[in-house]
């Protein structure tokens, strides 16, 4: 499956984020906008992960805890928090995560499928594993975080 | 002079007097002696006058003078005012508002004379008030009218040879080919289901070998208020006369018999075609009639193609309009103010700025909403005049209460919802409310009533229709669906009454037994219910035999504006309408019982459920509550029952925008979606109805 997914593109533009020690990567296409962390409002009756909603820009955005969602431990929200918000088949959904790193370009054959990784928590969201200058990115797929 | 720059407010102007006068007219008729009113359809009539003599309507200002000398007499006294000189000056009002139309569509007035109105004002006038009984104009007009069939575009339309070959070969067979030019009335509601009915007519009599415009477009309601086409049948013309006249919303139906054509020059070709020309003709027709669908090559008559003029125009309260004045001039105002501010002398106040200049837009985008955003009065007030019309036509006595009018909708649902009400008040009038003689006789009042209700509920828009007729006959509706082969009888009879009424929103049911004016043909439910899913809403119905039925349309109001009371619960903001509380009081925490584990309070003797919020709502940090001596209770509406909302305190009243919560979230128990509030946060917006 994500072997399939991973012909798909050429080169590919990655915003690399951390959650704790790991780092991940976005497909940068499907981001709108980095934002520092706001006020969320908490919305009762759904599960712990959903922070809440923001106000962005008039739009009401639901917003999630990838670290609630990826079964990490809380953190402390520090200068450094931001809100990746995402443009997922016509849903929009913030993440927060600790930091914003950078942005990597990534050709196909710098990306390693991750099947050895299945039965983490987080596989159904894994695309695969890139690697840049010796150092390891998760890359992502959240189109499946919109099915909560 | 170059009128045109004025048009725009001409038109707006007239609609506007055209709909006082409707108002008017409607209220003469009730109170004969009310010299107000008359003063004010003298006074409307004659400004009409004026500003359509000023751009040059002739036709119009010959109008409205006659309309004029009719209400200058009445004055005067010399004319006492009857129902039927009411229904001339209605008469009068239609033209008036098909003029308009003109206007509207193609700038000019148009070339309709509506002799028969001005001269059945004049004859008014001659007389001292008798009219003539409308059969009687009707019939005397007539064959005045010159069946002058160039007038109308489609009937110029062209055969081709393959055409021409089936009207020969019907003509050989003895069968009859007619062209039928069909002009709907200017006012007809969805044109394309009128058409369709006028074509299932055509059809069951003959068949139809080309239309123009084609068929498609037809059903695309892409044609003006004509068409044509071209039958072979064995019926005469006098039938097809008979039929398609008494069908409602039909104008004039124009019927000439085609002679035999002259294909010589195609001889050859045909001859190559011939085993297909000699087929059976009906077959020949068929395809034929196959071939004009598929193709849809019938050239389109100029009229049609050109692009409607509507300027589409909201009317805007100047307060709203000032308010979107006074952001505009904010937001120019920060903006100077952040080209002034160096971002690393004073990033605090440059900081300030911009997030002050989120808040305008914010608001900005809300004043911009607000300006859409329209009260249902615009469409309800064309009601009570149609309900008028329907009674009287149908020999029923009627009252139409209408209340809500107020609400308000986004412009886009406005311009959308009138054509489903009128079906559905058509509908009560005619299937709903019995006869009057039949009222009488079950000891219900003579006059039967319809009540057309607008509301907010969460973040729904309602709109109800209720009349208190005779009800839903469900078993018929089961037999007709059996009939119809819809259902089968055990289906039937294990239906619900809910499954039951749904079978009424298939397209082409009726139950009528007989085929009225208004309805019987089955068109109606099913566009309602199309029309109203179109615009992400629902159709429910609640019947009760014997004492009426309810139509209840629901539209999500992902635009609207209503007033909301802000609350604090715990140390988050919520926001109830303010349209479903009754009241707000401080209660004693002692005074509060238990009823089987449910704490209810005693409100002027009535035993009123409470629920704390904060639980509800699993707000977090909430012990404080728990030992208050006061408790804040918000006595909210919940259908017809009242409960209490505990809250901790009460932030106060505020105009709020409704958002949608979005996919993700959407259905959330307890809540009806968010809104934003002037620092920027969301506030949640509570659903009254859902909470426990």
């Amino acid at each position: 499956m994500a072997d399939v997914q991973l012909q798909e593109f050429e080169s590919k533009q990655f915003i690399v984020f951390s959650l704790g020690e790991e780092r991940f990567g976005i497909d940068s296409l499907k981001i709108t906008t980095i934002d520092r962390m706001k006020t969320i409002t908490r919305v009762p009756k759904t599960p712990p992960y959903i922070k809440g909603v923001i106000n962005l820009r008039g739009d009401i955005i639901p917003v999630m805890d990838l670290r609630l969602k990826f079964n990490l431990p809380v953190a402390e929200e520090t200068e450094e928090t931001r809100i990746i918000i995402l443009k997922l088949e016509e849903v929009s959904i913030g993440v927060i995560v600790d930091q914003v790193l950078q942005t990597i370009q990534l050709t196909g054959d710098s990306i390693e499928s991750a099947a050895s990784l299945m039965n983490s928590t987080i596989a159904d969201y894994i695309l695969g594993i890139g690697k840049v200058d010796g150092e390891i990115v998760t890359l992502l797929n959240f189109d499946k975080l919109v099915k909560i | 002079m170059d009128m045109s720059q004025y048009l725009q407010i001409f038109i707006e102007e007239a609609k506007e007097h055209v709909q006082s006068l409707n108002e008017c007219l409607l209220q003469i008729e009730k109170d004969p002696e009310d010299k107000d009113v008359l003063n004010e359809i003298f006074r409307v009539a004659h400004t009409l006058k004026g500003m359509a003599g000023t751009m040059g309507y002739t036709k119009m200002t010959k109008l409205t003078h006659d309309m004029e000398n009719v209400l200058h007499a009445i004055r005067n006294d010399e004319i006492k005012v009857t129902s039927d000189l009411v229904d001339v000056l209605f008469k009068c009002l239609d033209a008036l508002e098909n003029y308009v139309n003109s206007v509207v569509n193609t700038g000019g007035e148009g070339d309709k004379e509506y002799k028969n109105v001005i001269d059945a004002l004049n004859e008014i006038l001659a007389n001292k008030g008798t009219v003539k009984t409308p059969e009687k104009t009707r019939s005397a007009e007539k064959p005045a009218q010159p069946v002058n069939e160039d007038k109308y575009l489609t009937a110029q339309m062209q055969l081709d040879e393959f055409e021409k070959n089936a009207v020969n070969k019907a003509k050989d067979m003895g069968i009859n080919a007619l062209k039928i030019t069909l002009v709907l009335n200017s006012g007809c509601l969805l044109k394309s289901a009128r058409a369709f009915i006028l074509f299932q007519t055509l059809e069951r009599y003959g068949e139809i070998i080309k239309s123009q415009p084609s068929v498609q477009d037809i059903e695309d309601e892409k044609f003006d208020n004509e068409f044509t086409v071209i039958v072979v049948s064995k019926e005469n013309e006098q039938l097809f006369e008979k039929e398609l006249n008494s069908i409602a919303e039909v104008d004039e139906v124009v019927i000439s018999t085609l002679d035999k054509f002259d294909t010589d020059s195609s001889s050859a070709a045909s001859e190559a075609d011939k085993p297909v020309v000699e087929a059976k003709a009906s077959e020949t027709v068929q395809e034929t009639q196959k071939h004009v669908t598929e193709h849809q090559e019938s050239p389109k008559p100029s009229a049609n193609n050109a692009p409607k003029k509507t300027q589409r125009t909201v009317r805007v309260d100047i307060d709203r309009l000032d308010v979107l004045m006074n952001l505009v001039g904010e937001l120019i105002i920060t903006k100077t103010r952040l080209e002034g501010t160096d971002i690393t002398e004073k990033p605090q106040e440059y900081h300030e700025t911009l997030e002050y200049l989120e808040r305008i837009t914010t608001n900005l985008n809300d004043a911009v909403m607000k300006v859409r955003m329209v009260p249902v009065e615009t469409v309800f007030n064309r009601f009570p005049r149609m309900i008028r019309d329907i009674a009287k036509d149908l020999g029923k006595e009627i009252e139409l209460k209408m209340s809500g009018e107020e609400t308000e909708l986004d412009r886009t649902v406005i311009d959308e919802i009138g054509d489903p009400l009128i079906h559905l008040l058509r509908n009560s009038c005619d299937h709903g409310l019995e006869s009057t003689e039949k009222r009488k006789e079950l000891g219900k009042p003579e006059v039967g009533r319809i009540n057309l209700t607008a509301y907010q509920s969460g973040n729904n828009v309602l709109i109800e229709v209720e009349d208190d007729g005779a009800g839903i006959n469900i078993e018929k509706i089961k037999n007709k669906a059996v009939e119809n082969g819809i259902i089968t009888r055990e289906a039937a009879n294990s239906m619900t009454q809910q499954d039951a009424i749904e079978l009424l929103f298939r397209p082409s049911f009726s139950t009528a037994d007989k085929i009225t004016g208004l309805s019987g043909r089955g068109v109606g439910l099913d566009v309602v219910k199309t029309k109203i899913e179109q615009l992400g809403g629902t159709v429910e119905v609640e019947t009760q035999s014997g004492k009426g039925s309810k139509f209840i349309i629901k539209l999500p109001l992902t635009l609207a504006i209503y007033q909301a009371l802000l609350v604090n619960v715990g140390g988050e903001k919520y926001a109830i309408p303010l349209g479903s509380i009754y009241q707000i009081y401080n209660w004693s925490a002692e005074d509060v019982k238990t009823v089987q584990g449910q704490e209810v309070i005693l409100l002027r003797n009535m035993v009123v459920p409470i629920t704390r919020l904060a639980d509800s709502l699993e707000v977090p940090n909430r012990e404080e509550q728990a030992n208050q001596k006061q408790l804040k209770i918000v006595i909210v509406r919940k259908g017809e029952k009242l409960t209490g909302l505990v809250v901790d305190s009460v932030i106060g009243q505020q105009e709020i925008v409704i958002k949608s919560l979005g996919k993700l979230l959407t259905g959330i128990k307890y809540l009806a979606g968010a809104t934003i509030l002037g620092d920027g946060n969301v506030a949640l917006i509570v659903d009254v109805n859902s909470i426990t």
